[in-house]
């Protein structure tokens, strides 16, 4: 019923290679970091700035907010913010085409590793609902903390923490900090 | 100096759009190779039996550090052009406590749920329609949390500056605690390695 996929590396080779559809192994973790390290290196000499995400969903809700109560949104400095850093309009922004890219470059690794499931991840002893509940849960704790972080794990700890900015750092350790302070808590979701 | 590119005038507006796009490619695929599309090998990390996102985050760090260290040693590019976020440190330690709670309680940050969304993973689509709601709480919040928003200026501050040691050094130090950490998440695998036969 579980359509789980493996969780990889250690020791699951023997009874993989028997199934027809078996999922490929995640990538070394250093290898993929050295990947990852490569690519926001790139986005710097390039560009000058680092990686990012959460701005995107940011800019769609400044966008979204201005289209269904435009004086509301103008008089707020958090909304104006947004819709004034596109290139023409609101949605044009490099941070938009960036995580367009994401979601690409995602799906294209996941195909070709045949890591394309439809199913909800979870523990053994949580209903999908639940998890699903809970998963919206963290989401909006996310998004309301990274907009007071003024940024994500992408765009603040990964992106910030190679130039070395202090409040990055700091960020970063906290990030940690919270999510082991939970993880007790929150066993039955994942176990 | 040449780099950075777009600051040195190499292209314009619209053409980093397209580097954005290739970029984003770039940075949606390694999360993906990683398994970093998966909320199960995310959240590992916090019950130690599977240390991959400490592992693949500080290595990519350690990695950009590097280059940057030594691209701008090299003269070929020029630090003081690099975007740097003006620290705020009350609510960057705040965000990034309730930040770390919606980790584990969710199972994804804004990126990994764009590449668990794209790879089939309903929950990560959920988890995303969350990131929307909580930003659109913040945004009507903000009113009332502006104060704190700004709280804790510090300007643009470098942990080589906070600490005056030279970058060099700093550049040092995070590659030994790296490396150290990379031995101690070792061992703290194998120490906390479950059996793997209840999926």
């Amino acid at each position: 019923m579980s359509t789980l996929p493996a969780a990889p590396p250690a020791g699951a080779t023997a009874g993989a290679a028997a199934r027809p559809r078996a999922p490929a192994p995640y990538a070394n973790p250093y290898l993929a970091g050295i990947g990852l390290g490569l690519v926001l290196l790139a986005a710097y000499v390039l560009m000058g700035r680092g990686l990012g995400a959460s701005a995107a969903p940011s800019t769609l809700v400044a966008w979204l907010m201005d289209l269904v109560a435009p004086a509301h949104t103008r008089a707020n400095e958090f909304y104006q913010g947004y819709l004034e850093g596109g290139i023409g309009h609101p949605l044009k922004t490099w941070i938009m085409f960036e995580v367009l890219g994401v979601m690409v470059g995602g799906f294209l690794s996941g195909i070709l590793a045949g890591r394309l499931t439809r199913t909800v991840e979870r523990g053994l002893r949580i209903t999908a609902m639940a998890r699903l509940a809970l998963a919206f849960a963290g989401g909006a704790l996310m998004g309301f903390g990274s907009k007071l972080a003024r940024g994500c794990t992408s765009g603040q700890a990964l992106t910030g923490g190679a130039v070395l900015n202090l409040g990055s750092w700091a960020f970063m350790m906290m990030v940690f900090a919270g999510a082991y302070a939970l993880a007790w808590a929150m066993r039955r979701q994942w176990r | 100096m040449m780099a950075p590119l777009f600051k040195f005038g190499a292209f314009g507006d619209e053409f980093s759009l397209v580097v954005a796009f290739l970029l984003g490619i770039g940075f949606g695929f390694a999360l993906e190779r990683a398994g970093f599309g998966s909320a199960r090998k995310l959240t590992s990390q916090f019950y130690l039996n599977d240390m991959a996102v400490f592992k693949v985050m500080f290595t990519a760090i350690v990695t950009a550090m590097l280059g940057i260290f030594y691209l701008s040693w090299a003269g070929f590019m020029d630090l003081s052009l690099v975007y740097l976020e003006p620290t705020h440190i009350w609510p960057m330690i705040v965000g990034g406590l309730v930040l770390g709670f919606g980790f584990i309680v969710g199972g994804y940050c804004p990126g990994t749920s764009l590449v668990a969304m794209v790879t089939g993973r309903l929950d990560g689509l959920v988890f995303l329609l969350g990131v929307f709601v909580g930003i659109l709480v913040f945004g009507e919040a903000y009113p009332l949390l502006e104060g704190f928003y700004e709280a804790g200026a510090l300007g643009t501050v470098t942990l080589p500056q906070a600490l005056h040691l030279p970058y060099g050094l700093v550049v040092l130090l995070v590659v030994l605690m790296a490396i150290g950490g990379f031995a101690g998440a070792s061992w703290l695998e194998r120490r906390f390695a479950p059996p793997r036969e209840e999926v």
